[in-house]
């Protein structure tokens, strides 16, 4: 099963998810330059973290415009699975194929923590396994991390479960004191509609190993494996 | 031409630049200080002119220079 892990300049969390992604059983991930034109051959598209094109205008602006992204965007429509963690994340809601938009941290300050994260849909194609209300325990690390979406988007949203993962506390309660960047209704992750593009803020390619101090973010990886075995959404073309 | 394109958070996106930025500003003294809100401004120079540059600046900062999900623009061309 082939992962695709886009590199733009700037990427910095490439090595991360291609280390991630290869250290899992029956899982195989491969760098693709931002300028390719083609994700023929892959199964499942990641868009790691960092700061693409320095991040500059705004988190993703640049980005989006990468020629591979009108691939990612066909990918995505096609009913393959894509993964934004961190810039990837805010990459994916500038390419319009997330709702809202990522803004500067509440308390204009980098954050770089561990975090807990309440799952609230068990059965999507990145979650399965983690039984709903399950804590994952991943790292944060960014400045511009705060998820923005108008009160109708929030609706939809919510009404659709396409909230994935809240920052919460350690008995799952999502308080202001557990979210750490001052994100909306404490959302650390979300899906679109038809349930196959999924960003978060936090980076499941920085816990896939006990040494890492936790495991859970090897979850979702395997989780998107395990949903391409299913059949559930379209391999490779 | 010339361009100018004015870029602000929209009303209910928060501003945690800007309100720090009033709070400093307060503290200076200036306590009428109401609210302070942060932007960006591009200047953009052109060398072609007429009415389908200006059509095509517009759908650039809808595109690319502003997010429309947080932020509203200003396109000033002379």
């Amino acid at each position: 099963m082939k992962f695709a892990v886009i590199q733009f300049p700037g990427s910095n969390c490439d090595q991360d998810c291609l280390r991630a992604i290869n250290s899992l059983p029956g899982l195989r991930a491969e760098y693709v330059w931002h300028k390719e034109n083609s994700l023929s051959g892959f199964d499942a598209v990641v868009l790691p973290g960092g700061f693409a094109y320095g991040d500059y205008l705004r988190c993703g602006a640049i980005a989006r415009f990468s020629p591979i992204m009108s691939e990612v965007v066909r990918a995505a429509n096609d009913g393959r699975l894509v993964l934004g963690t961190c810039n990837g994340f805010q990459v994916l809601c500038e390419a319009g194929l997330l709702p809202g938009a990522l803004v500067r941290n509440r308390a204009l300050r980098f954050v770089c923590e561990m975090t807990r994260l309440r799952v609230e849909v068990e059965d999507s194609a990145f979650t399965r396994g983690c039984a709903r209300g399950s804590i994952l325990r991943l790292p944060i690390a960014h400045g511009e991390g705060c998820y923005f979406a108008d009160q109708k988007t929030l609706r939809e949203l919510n009404g659709n479960n396409q909230v994935i993962l809240r920052y919460c506390d350690e008995t799952g309660a999502a308080t202001p004191e557990s979210n750490p960047n001052g994100s909306v209704e404490n959302i650390a992750g979300i899906c679109n509609r038809a349930g196959n593009v999924f960003g978060l803020m936090p980076h499941p390619d920085r816990a896939f190993d006990g040494r890492l101090g936790s495991c859970d973010g090897a979850k979702i990886f395997l989780s998107m494996a395990e949903t391409i075995t299913a059949g559930e959404r379209r391999v490779a073309a | 031409m010339r361009a100018k394109v004015i870029v602000t958070p929209k009303a209910a996106v928060l501003d945690p630049q800007g309100a720090a930025v009033r709070d400093a500003i307060r503290q200076l003294g200036m306590r009428d200080v109401k609210s302070v809100r942060i932007g960006k401004y591009l200047e953009i120079e052109l060398s072609a002119d007429g009415g389908e540059t200006k059509i095509r600046l517009e759908q650039l900062c809808r595109d690319l220079l502003s997010n429309p999900v947080i932020e509203d623009y200003q396109l000033i061309t002379e």
